[in-house]
């Protein structure tokens, strides 16, 4: 842990949030103890009645396609590359059962805590006056958002994936839509997709393992330097066309994805939510690459398994002022660059996973200082950059039972002004997140897959709300640290 | 909440979530017989061997569950819990019986010959190419393979088959191929045109007694065994062992075996090769003297 974890100005004492950590670590692991591991660790056998959709097609369970479900395994990458084929006769539409469509449904209920201190709060709870400073806590039963999940061939070589998806209030959105021409003059190295989808990105959020409020997010994907108007998340889904390519096992991969500057918005918006402020008329660009290998292991062993390693670029634009009527903005214009740069690993040795990123963002001084194009920059203004990443760790008992880590650290490279005023500070906006928690999957068809989820979290910002949404939206001390927590049990099912 | 209410409340729920997934499935063992994967000490000594890799089957267990087990379950026996709704069911590795080999008619394949299948996949059945997984792991599996029948440890692999090099594509070549498949019987099953439609077609059965369809040539590309002629001769050479394709290595001689592989490849109208080029200008010009193939060409078919 670094010292800039420990002089943080959390009000519990380090020692105590050490405690903590310990503690939760030894109930989980006294928790899984108490399951009996070995009987859970092989799936259910026997002529058990499945949801049949998926085994009607292919007839794979669910680790098939992924390491611990959702992430894929590099198999589930090569289906998912080759647009949802397998590559046999049994990829063509032709042989779907009439009543068969491919569809799935995905929510978690749950139980959470949220706790977020340094929030300006009533000082006497009731009073109505937000005249404190403490903590904003929750806790009780919820649930997830809900994915409506689908995604096939229309054709040989065409696919597709619709995914509405909804918060847990129910409003639903597009979260996914495109129609993809795979292996184009027969080549797996060309192939286009065309709508909304995520990024090419070696590590997924959208994939990813965490579900609690702040552990259940890449904080970097997520992350601009405070006050920068930018908008855009590296872990958002994106509007555009792209162009990608892999070799036969996807072990080389790489994609070109030409973007509107608009964060995925629809209806030339930035957003696809009704009222969304309006969107320019520029694109972006991003490119990825990776590269996978096995790694031998000692002699008279099976290997160490496959590692991977990858780059990416993400070149964008966005407006510092808007066309208007009536003050109504229309379209955006002034467009100013900014870019995203980093590499990420998936790293195996044997039963551990390993996922390094590391990623640098720098914009535009007018970005960073929400100033239109045609005025000129204040004394002090610069150009807003920060790096950072994190490490997250798997460790996989068995298919059904993987134990989960992960630390991250954002640093605030340069602010939008150097000379930051008195009492501010240059680390506004810094971010230390760790989480660690436990999945273990009853059930994993060929369809319908359970899994039980437990998670702790806790996030340290400067200065700033959690990028979670926790807390109750006004900091209570400005430039000193905010520290949210997340405590999470799931039951996250797949149908 | 203080630390040790939130602390309480974390490990309380761990242990009723968990445990209830945990008695769920135990309640579940009663019915079902219990996982053969778990605590089976004979698997850990089988290996196979591929070129330069050597794989053990300890490894292979752990990735026949995540990847085999819902096709070919947890017995080996292909009764996986997606196999009723399969066609053709999966292989029953308990019966050691394989298509694909290298080998004569009856013996077990080499290991070269397993890890080709899973490599290759069978692009007429749900089995994918499993290319994805490395070199190793599939070697690994191949040695799990060999766990589920006693036959892997009281028979060696048959001998594989030697194939001559192949003989020039000419039009003698493929029209003595089309009185072999004339005079083979092989339209009873594939059809005179190669459609799958012989009078036997409708008949056939593995030999675990479900019905089973012939090779549509019209409109496969890729062959279950796979795609090139070598493939081609050694599929009828050494039989599909555990369907109703027999071996013709104790029928024809290899160079009538090049001249039946050339005939065959005329059949795959929907494939551009050589072999169907050549056939259509013969056939331009001298379609009307050739017999039809079928039940009133006993005599030969040219």
């Amino acid at each position: 842990m670094s010292m800039k974890f420990r002089e943080g100005t959390n009000p519990m004492s380090m020692n105590r949030s050490r405690w903590k950590t310990i503690l939760t670590s030894v109930f989980l692991l006294i928790a899984i103890a108490v399951c009996d591991v070995r009987a859970a660790s092989a799936l259910p056998s026997g002529k058990v009645i499945a949801i049949p959709a998926f085994a009607r097609k292919y007839g794979l369970p669910c680790s098939a396609c992924h390491t611990a479900w959702p992430e894929l395994n590099n198999f589930g990458q090569v289906f998912r590359d080759n647009g949802y084929q397998l590559m046999n006769d049994r990829d063509s539409p032709i042989w779907q059962n009439p009543s068969y469509f491919p569809i799935s449904f995905r929510i978690t209920p749950s139980w959470h805590r949220e706790s977020t201190n340094n929030q300006q709060v009533d000082a006497v709870p009731g009073n109505g006056l937000g005249d404190g400073i403490g903590s904003y806590t929750q806790a009780g039963f919820d649930l997830s958002g809900m994915d409506l999940w689908s995604a096939g061939t229309l054709y040989k070589n065409i696919s597709f994936v619709l995914l509405p998806s909804s918060d847990p209030t129910a409003v639903w959105h597009f979260e996914s839509a495109f129609i993809r021409f795979d292996n184009l003059h027969g080549s797996s190295w060309l192939n286009i997709k065309f709508g909304r989808f995520e990024l090419d990105n070696l590590i997924s959020e959208k994939r990813f393992l965490f579900l609690s409020n702040n552990g259940g997010l890449y904080q970097i994907y997520h992350f601009n330097v405070p006050g920068d108007s930018n908008n855009f998340g590296y872990g958002d889904n994106q509007i555009g066309v792209e162009l990608a390519g892999h070799s036969a096992n996807s072990y080389t991969r790489y994609s070109v994805s030409f973007l509107s500057s608009n964060e995925g918005g629809v209806n030339f918006t930035t957003d696809v939510v009704p009222n969304a402020p309006p969107a320019n008329r520029s694109y972006d660009v991003n490119l990825a690459f990776s590269q996978a290998f096995n790694a031998p292991g000692p002699p008279g062993e099976s290997g160490f398994g496959q590692e991977r390693v990858g780059a990416f670029a993400y070149i964008g634009q966005r407006p510092t002022y808007y066309q208007t009527e009536d003050g109504v903005p229309l379209v955006g214009l002034g467009n100013k660059p900014f870019f995203r740069i980093g590499f990420a690993g998936d790293l195996s040795y044997k039963n551990l996973e390993l996922m390094p990123l590391f990623m640098y963002g720098h914009d535009n001084p007018y970005l960073g200082t929400v100033l239109p194009s045609t005025a000129p920059l204040p004394t002090g203004a610069q150009a807003p950059t920060f790096y950072g990443g994190f490490l997250e760790a798997h460790y996989y008992f068995n298919p059904q039972n993987v134990a989960l880590a992960r630390f991250e650290q954002i640093n605030v490279g340069q602010q939008s002004f150097n000379n930051v005023s008195a009492g501010a500070s240059g680390s506004n906006g810094n971010i230390t997140a760790f989480s660690f928690g436990y999945r273990w999957y009853p059930i994993m068809f060929s369809r319908a897959g359970v899994a039980l989820d437990a998670e702790y979290s806790r996030v340290r910002t400067i200065g700033q709300e959690p990028l979670s949404g926790d807390g109750d939206g006004t900091v209570g001390v400005p430039n000193a640290a905010v520290w949210s927590s997340s405590i999470y049990f799931g039951i996250d099912f797949d149908f | 909440m203080t630390l040790q209410k939130f602390a309480v409340t974390f490990a309380l729920g761990s242990v009723v979530l968990l445990t209830a997934g945990a008695t769920s499935l135990t309640a579940q063992s009663h019915v079902n017989p219990p996982d053969p994967l778990l605590g089976t000490p004979s698997v850990t000594s089988e290996t196979s061997h591929i070129d330069g890799l050597t794989g053990n089957a300890e490894g292979g267990k752990m990735l026949y569950v995540r990847f085999c087990i819902g096709c070919h379950g947890p017995d080996g026996n292909g009764q996986g819990m997606n196999a009723q709704w399969i066609d053709p069911q999966p292989r029953d590795f308990t019966e050691a019986t394989f298509k694909c080999r290298s080998t004569p008619t009856g013996t077990l394949p080499t290991d070269d010959d397993l890890y080709n299948a899973i490599t290759r996949g069978f692009v007429t059945t749900n089995m994918p190419p499993w290319r994805p997984l490395s070199p190793q792991q599939r070697a690994d599996l191949v040695a799990f393979i060999k766990t589920w029948s006693p036959r892997w440890a009281k028979e060696k692999p048959g001998t594989p088959l030697n194939i001559p090099p192949e003989t020039p594509v000419t039009i003698e070549s493929i029209l003595h191929g089309r009185e072999l498949y004339q005079k083979l019987e092989c339209w009873k099953c594939h059809g005179p045109e190669g459609h799958a439609d012989g009078p036997s077609a409708a008949t056939l059965t593995d030999s675990k007694g479900n019905p089973i369809k012939p090779f549509n040539f019209s409109t496969g590309d890729r062959f279950m065994c796979g795609d090139t002629n070598r493939d081609l001769y050694r599929i009828f050479m050494t039989g599909l062992d555990g369907s109703p394709m027999p071996s013709f290595a104790d029928v024809i001689q290899p160079n009538d075996a090049w001249d039946l592989v050339h005939f065959l490849r005329t059949l795959q109208v929907a494939l551009p090769n050589q072999e169907l080029t050549l056939w259509q200008s013969y056939k331009a010009a001298h379609g009307k003297d050739l017999k039809p193939i079928g039940p009133d060409s006993a005599g030969g078919a040219q």
